[in-house]
């Protein structure tokens, strides 16, 4: 048990990890009560931790487990310089969700970056304040919109229901995890055109920081021989 | 193996020595808090702040941040209750978040001088750079130089709309919407799909779904309307894109920039009180003693990373060193002072020196 691997304690992320490891020969499943947090692996050399997923980029950034499976969003907003720290092994094709920048329907004017920037302009001189943006993924949000050279824009914080703040007011314009744009739809917003930060999807990643001592190594290579990703 | 400790000691004592030129230079010892107000700053930089600075909480006065420089706690304190012409020098910490490079210090010690003085700039600027150059002199690095000026005023110049060249002016500092604009007002890139057809349609807000949030039906039509009187503009000319593009790479040294500064001038009349302003700031550097003829001039130096530098800006790095930051930065900030003081600017330049920069420079 010499290779840790952390995967998402609930929900059909966990679900669907579970189903992706199965079909390669990888049994993964919960024991103990309902409740309890703990697993069992059958068919590899690995010790699974369930840990919630939005935690997993900082136990792979710390080197206290080897593997994790998460969405590539969340490393990318928990962790600075991730390329540094953390490598992905394999996209598994599931947990699609794209984090995108969407606008009030009833804004006609604004189909682009280039608009939405126009408009912050115009806004900001006109109501005092910068047109504010609400989300959870500030790091993300701020490095593309800094990127796309859009300025007069403030990012507010937003953990939940982030598509009602335009109605409510408290936001002028959100960013957000979508995967149908159904709850965008039903909020009367749409996705500017090249509003499109990152295309997140479930991940295997690997750890640069955790003890790659040489059972560890064989037992990646082992696992990878096995789920086929050994290139 | 040095002691723990020693590097921030030995960085304070030079950071003295510094200060103490900076005195001798007439400037008055100043202290700023490092606790400054999130808003003031977010206000100024917007939310990139956040990227650069550590944010705190204090559940009375809200959102702090530690101090990412001093130039804006100075240049406050002198508008609240400054004479002119005044010369400020300080010296302390300032903290820096890194996310991209754990190498680069998270606090380090500045020592600063700054000028707010409107009566001659060319001679304001060259004091602070012929001060910085002497101060660094032993160390043998190379200054870099640029005008931010000398872009502003060919977009101030350009033959089209006043929007246009606010446009354009409000995005010197980001380089890439800068060029999507000037593609766009050049004609260079394509319109936005579906956008002659919104502007040409007798309700635009036919499909548009509720009015929802802040932004109201009155500044949508208010923007439409720039966009149909946009629309009707001719793009701006290749001849001007093409002395926009001579400014942006202009790198030489001083006289020769001079030359070809006074080359573009004859085409582009505008440019003409930049260049005057240009030409009064080497002449004031040479009085001062800087040896002009192999200065450095890069029309685009500091553009990306000094936001509100919109004149003269300088740089001074250790060549053999490419892994350091530079060792003092400096320029003009006009524009800061405009922005903080709501429109009411103070003309004013100054610098920072890094002392721990020069120490590690110096071994």
């Amino acid at each position: 048990m010499t290779l840790k691997l952390a995967v998402p304690s609930k929900g059909r992320l966990m679900e669907k990890t579970f189903a992706w490891f199965g079909e390669r020969g990888i049994r993964m499943e919960r024991t103990g009560s309902e409740r309890e947090y703990a697993a069992a692996v059958e068919g590899a050399p690995v010790e699974m931790v369930l840990l919630s997923a939005g935690e997993i980029p900082r136990e792979l950034a710390a080197g206290r487990v080897h593997l994790g499976v998460t969405g590539s969003d969340m490393v990318r907003e928990r962790l600075p310089a991730w390329e540094g720290r953390v490598t992905e092994i394999e996209r598994l094709g599931f947990g699609h969700a794209d984090l995108v920048i969407a606008v009030p329907r009833f804004w006609v004017d604004v189909e682009t970056l280039d608009d939405l920037d126009a408009a912050a302009w115009d806004f900001r001189r006109r109501h005092g304040h910068r047109l504010r943006i609400a989300t959870k993924y500030h790091r993300l949000v701020r490095e593309f919109l800094k990127e796309s050279g859009v300025a007069d824009y403030r990012l507010v914080d937003s953990q939940g229901a982030t598509e009602g703040t335009v109605k409510a007011m408290t936001a002028e314009a959100i960013a957000d995890i979508t995967s149908t744009g159904e709850t965008l739809r039903a909020n009367h917003l749409k996705v500017l055109r090249d509003g499109v930060v990152h295309r997140s999807q479930a991940t295997l990643f690997r750890s640069l920081n955790a003890d790659w001592d040489d059972a560890a190594r064989e037992a990646l290579h082992r696992l990878e021989a096995r789920i086929g990703t050994r290139r | 193996m040095i002691a723990p400790g020693t590097q921030k000691a030995a960085a304070r004592v030079e950071a003295a020595r510094l200060l103490d030129a900076f005195a001798a230079a007439g400037a008055l010892l100043v202290e700023a808090d490092i606790l400054q107000s999130a808003d003031t700053l977010l206000d100024l930089y917007g939310e990139e702040i956040r990227a650069r600075a550590f944010t705190t909480w204090d559940p009375l006065r809200g959102e702090m941040m530690l101090r990412p420089d001093f130039t804006v706690p100075v240049v406050q304190a002198h508008m609240a209750d400054g004479a002119e012409p005044a010369r400020y020098t300080y010296a302390g910490e300032v903290f820096r978040r890194q996310e991209v490079d754990p190498e680069r210090a998270a606090e380090y010690l500045q020592v600063g001088f700054e000028i707010f003085d409107g009566s001659d700039p060319a001679a304001s600027d060259a004091e602070v750079f012929a001060l910085f150059a002497e101060l660094l002199a032993p160390l043998g690095l190379r200054a870099a130089t640029g005008d931010i000026g000398l872009l502003a005023a060919v977009v101030g110049g350009l033959r089209t709309t006043k929007r246009r060249r606010a446009a354009l002016l409000r995005h010197i500092w980001r380089p890439r919407r800068f060029r999507a604009l000037l593609d766009r007002f050049a004609g260079r890139a394509p319109p936005v799909s579906g956008r002659a057809a919104l502007l040409a349609v007798a309700d635009p807000f036919e499909k548009a779904g509720p009015e929802v949030g802040l932004r109201d039906r009155a500044e949508i039509e208010g923007r439409l309307a720039v966009l149909r009187e946009d629309a009707a503009q001719p793009p701006i000319g290749a001849g001007e894109v093409a002395l926009l593009d001579d400014i942006l790479h202009l790198r030489e040294a001083a006289p020769a920039a001079l030359g070809h500064l006074r080359d573009l001038q004859v085409d582009a009349p505008a440019l003409a009180p930049a260049v005057d302003r240009f030409e009064a700031r080497l002449a004031a550097l040479q009085a001062r003693g800087v040896d002009v003829e192999t200065l450095d001039v890069e029309a685009s130096y500091g553009r990306t990373s000094l936001e509100y530098y919109d004149g003269f800006v300088f740089g001074f790095y250790a060549e053999a060193r490419p892994d350091l930051p530079p060792v003092a930065t400096g320029g003009r900030y006009d524009a800061l002072t405009r922005a903080l003081g709501g429109g009411r600017g103070i003309p004013a330049v100054g610098g920072v020196i890094r002392p721990g920069l020069v120490l590690e420079v110096r071994r």
